[in-house]
């Protein structure tokens, strides 16, 4: 009963805010539904019993994918260009289209969950939760995936490492006029063009030019 | 109604996979919003993944939910890069203006 509640209140939630994330007009509002969506799915998932994952739903996506676009979002200062897609007349003609290809999507994939059947013959036992019993969900997660998913995982570190990488070479640029400290020029310095020893007359002072 | 199955959670998944889609479509001024809808389609495909984990009693579905995760992350860090340099050459992101590829 409890479990029942939980379900359609935390569902309803997100149901509503992924609703308000695409017809927002304020992107910035836009941004804190998608937070709100990211948690309460985290929050279904806690219930359900995949701990893990929620609590890394909640580190990855709240903590660190929303936060950047909430970044991008100010630093960009798009809050200003409103996000109104059924105002305007030019993108009018895209909403019948996209309403019929979503509804025609979201009815096939009823369809299959309609249709579906649970085989117990498909489960493959290897990976059972069941056959670490008494182990909480994190442990038997680790478990397997330091050792029969240690490849994709190491391959998941690499995409991560090419992402990061991409992204600095992407946005990092060089400006014009800044001050910057130049090694070469530092230690190829000669001290016949750094240093200059004058004869000082007095009453007259000695005239730097640099 | 009461007992919440696998199936209450695909519906959900299929619920939020197509808000994202018609989202992606709809949306014809703000490109972040349709990086955003993607990243709601992903989280719809997490949702599948860990109830069928969960009720398969199989890890390797929440498994593939990490290595998902891993490559939002990576989508959303390229995709606002990309994001970021083009309206620094171009002044605007709105989705009818990006017309450089003519496509």
């Amino acid at each position: 009963m409890a479990h029942a509640i939980f379900f359609y209140v935390f569902s309803t939630i997100a149901i509503v805010s992924a609703i308000m994330v695409t017809a927002s007009k304020n992107t910035v509002h836009s941004v804190f539904f998608l937070i709100l969506d990211f948690i309460s799915v985290s929050c279904l998932f806690i219930m359900i019993g995949a701990e893990f994952l929620g609590m890394i739903m909640l580190i990855v996506y709240v903590g660190a994918v929303a936060v950047l676009f909430l970044f991008v979002v100010m630093m960009l200062n798009v809050a200003q260009q409103k996000n109104q897609w059924f105002l305007s007349s030019q993108s009018s003609r895209h909403i019948p289209m996209g309403l019929i290809i979503g509804t025609i999507i979201f009815f096939e994939l009823i369809i299959v969950i309609g249709g579906w059947k649970y085989k117990p013959e498909l489960l493959d036992k290897k990976n059972s939760i069941s056959s670490f019993e008494g182990i909480s969900n994190t442990h038997s997660l680790g478990q397997i995936l330091y050792t029969d998913y240690i490849h994709i995982f190491q391959i998941s570190g690499m995409v991560l490492l090419v992402a990061m990488i991409g992204a600095i070479v992407l946005t990092f640029r060089q400006r014009e006029g800044v001050k910057k400290q130049s090694y070469i020029k530092q230690i190829s310095r000669e001290r016949s063009e750094g240093v200059e020893v004058l004869e000082v007359q007095s009453n007259k002072g000695v005239k730097i030019d640099d | 109604m009461i007992d919440i199955g696998l199936g209450h959670y695909l519906t959900l998944g299929a619920i939020i996979f197509s808000i994202g889609i018609i989202g992606i479509f709809l949306n014809r001024k703000n490109i972040i919003v349709i990086l955003m809808s993607i990243e709601l389609i992903l989280l719809a495909v997490n949702i599948n993944l860990v109830a069928f984990s969960i009720y398969l009693d199989d890890l390797a579905g929440q498994v593939f939910t990490l290595f998902i995760l891993t490559v939002a992350a990576a989508e959303a860090a390229i995709g606002l890069a990309i994001i970021v340099v083009y309206f620094r050459n171009s002044g605007t992101i709105r989705v009818e203006e990006i017309d450089k590829l003519k496509g």
